[in-house]
């Protein structure tokens, strides 16, 4: 049943994206024009510099930005490397030209993008927040043995204890142990990161279905690797359920397995994005309507928004780690639950009895 | 559709950096971390534990302590009550005893008195005797003298005296 709904939720998600080429088509029109659409999608999109802010009109004023380095590898050619700044404006470089974001090459052939991105920058820069917070954590309990918590130390272990014991403890049960680096790494990593995407000038990191799949991958690997006997007998032997409805049962149960992580992606995915283009579309209101007086409500509607998303940040990293720690919970469980049995002694007896 | 299209370039990268992360969080933050917790919670653990331990052999002490005194209370009152009883059984004795002194020296006494009794009688019967057989003497030796009376006692003696 949950399963059903989680599905459910994935599907009611996806309307928020369906707006979204309206507002690309917006560029076509007057190059002059501010477009609303085109602006917010730059800014939740990726990029292959980091562009932090222009001074003046944008064909003569001064830009702002960290160039890039571009990783192509095209199966003819192979692997060609050099500085983003060599594809600013269209300008084409070894054959590599970028459209709308997008790395192509001028002869059409194949090219795989493993630029060091925008994103991919504020990832490495948010795994070496990460360690350098997490290592500081560390070091605190070395040198403060056996001691109550300070500094740095005391705001993250209330927050890694709720995780071990009311997430992990919770849901997974006694070998809740093996899995906590992995719920730890992903919910402060997911934080940390919606957290690094709320700074003015950040890359929406985790507003991106390239992140969100990837972690979302990761909890079905290991859900899947930690799987035990119990979890696919009640994929394809579900208890409770008479034999002849089990054809039907069994590709839903499996689809079930696909899903979850799906939504995990769909959600953190909309959930980040969909802040940011509330955020951005506040801030466009000045730009759009061309007067000042429309500030104060794009300040009160944005810092509500902004308030908002600091909730949201931790709201969808604990969600994430949460439904994480249930699905290896969900793999790893010994019996199931009483009710499940009684049901299966239930529906069992009165399937022999028909 | 750009926004949901995963871009494999990202992908490797996450991938990549993000299990980099993980391991090293994991060697580094999240062992030591976890690890110093759960000491932590032990050694607290531990120590309400043995409060706990010491509390209850407190408890135990007292208990045993009280125990030793009403044990050496119930002691002393025996040993009271056992004195008493010796002495009193002491003081019966002696009374017995004393009584029964008493009494055989009161026997003995009676006794002596029996036997002085006795001998003073046989002294008196004997002088009785000795003063009669005196008497009778001196009024034979007066009646003989003259010879009719004795005639006559002869007479009389020769009454009695019938010869066959």
């Amino acid at each position: 049943m949950k399963r059903l709904l989680i599905a459910l939720f994935c599907i009611l998600s996806l309307p928020v994206f369906a707006n979204e080429p309206a507002a690309t088509q917006a560029e076509a029109t007057d190059k002059e024009a501010f477009s609303p659409g085109e602006m917010i999608l730059h800014h939740i999109g990726d990029a292959h510099e980091w562009h932090f802010a222009t001074l003046g009109d944008e064909e003569h004023g001064t830009h702002f930005t960290i160039p890039l380095p571009v990783i192509a590898y095209q199966p003819a050619k192979g692997l060609s490397v050099f500085s983003s700044s060599n594809l600013a404006e269209g300008k084409s470089y070894n054959g590599l030209k970028l459209e709308h974001e997008h790395l192509v090459a001028e002869d059409g052939s194949k090219v795989y993008d493993f630029s060091i991105t925008k994103n991919v920058a504020s990832l490495m820069l948010s795994g070496i927040i990460l360690l350098l917070v997490f290592t500081a954590v560390a070091r605190g309990y070395r040198k403060n043995h056996g001691g109550a918590p300070r500094g740095v130390q005391s705001f993250f272990e209330p927050i890694v204890v709720f995780i071990r014991d009311e997430v992990a403890k919770k849901s997974i049960g006694p070998k809740y142990e093996r899995y906590m680096p992995y719920l730890l790494t992903i919910f402060f990593f997911i934080w940390f990161n919606n957290l690094l995407g709320l700074m003015p000038g950040a890359a929406n990191l985790t507003g991106n279905i390239a992140v969100t799949m990837t972690l979302a991958l990761l909890t079905l690997i290991i859900t899947l690797a930690s799987s035990n006997k119990n979890y696919w007998a009640h994929i394809f032997a579900t208890p409770g359920v008479p034999k002849p409805l089990l054809p039907i049962m069994i590709p839903v149960e499996l689809i079930g397995v696909v899903v979850k992580p799906f939504s995990l992606m769909i959600r953190l995915f909309a959930n980040i994005t969909a802040g940011h283009i509330v955020i951005l579309s506040f801030i466009s209101l000045i730009f759009i309507f061309k007067s000042i007086f429309i500030s104060p409500v794009t300040l009160a509607f944005g810092l509500f928004i902004n308030l908002l998303e600091l909730l949201v940040a931790i709201l969808q990293a604990y969600i994430f780690t949460l439904l994480t720690a249930m699905y290896i919970g969900g793999a790893v469980e010994e019996h199931h639950d009483a009710d499940y049995q009684m049901g299966g002694g239930d529906g069992a007896e009165q399937a022999h009895a028909h | 559709m750009d926004l949901i299209t995963p871009n494999i370039g990202l992908v490797f990268w996450q991938l990549v950096i993000f299990l980099i992360v993980l391991f090293l969080l994991a060697k580094f933050a999240w062992k030591p971390i976890l690890g110093s917790l759960k000491e932590r919670e032990d050694s607290i653990e531990n120590a309400l534990r043995m409060a706990e331990q010491a509390k209850l052999e407190m408890q135990q002490l007292k208990a045993g302590n009280e125990k030793l005194i009403a044990e050496a209370r119930l002691e002393r009152d025996k040993m009271m009550q056992e004195a008493t009883q010796m002495a009193n059984q002491l003081i019966e004795q002696a009374k017995d005893k004393a009584t029964e002194e008493g009494s055989r020296m009161i026997m003995q006494a009676r006794e002596a008195i029996q036997n002085e009794k006795h001998s003073a009688l046989a002294e008196v019967k004997n002088t009785a005797a000795k003063l009669s057989i005196d008497i009778a003497e001196r009024i034979l030796r007066r009646e003989l003298t003259d010879a009719g009376s004795q005639q006559q006692l002869v007479d009389s003696y020769l009454k009695d005296v019938k010869l066959n």
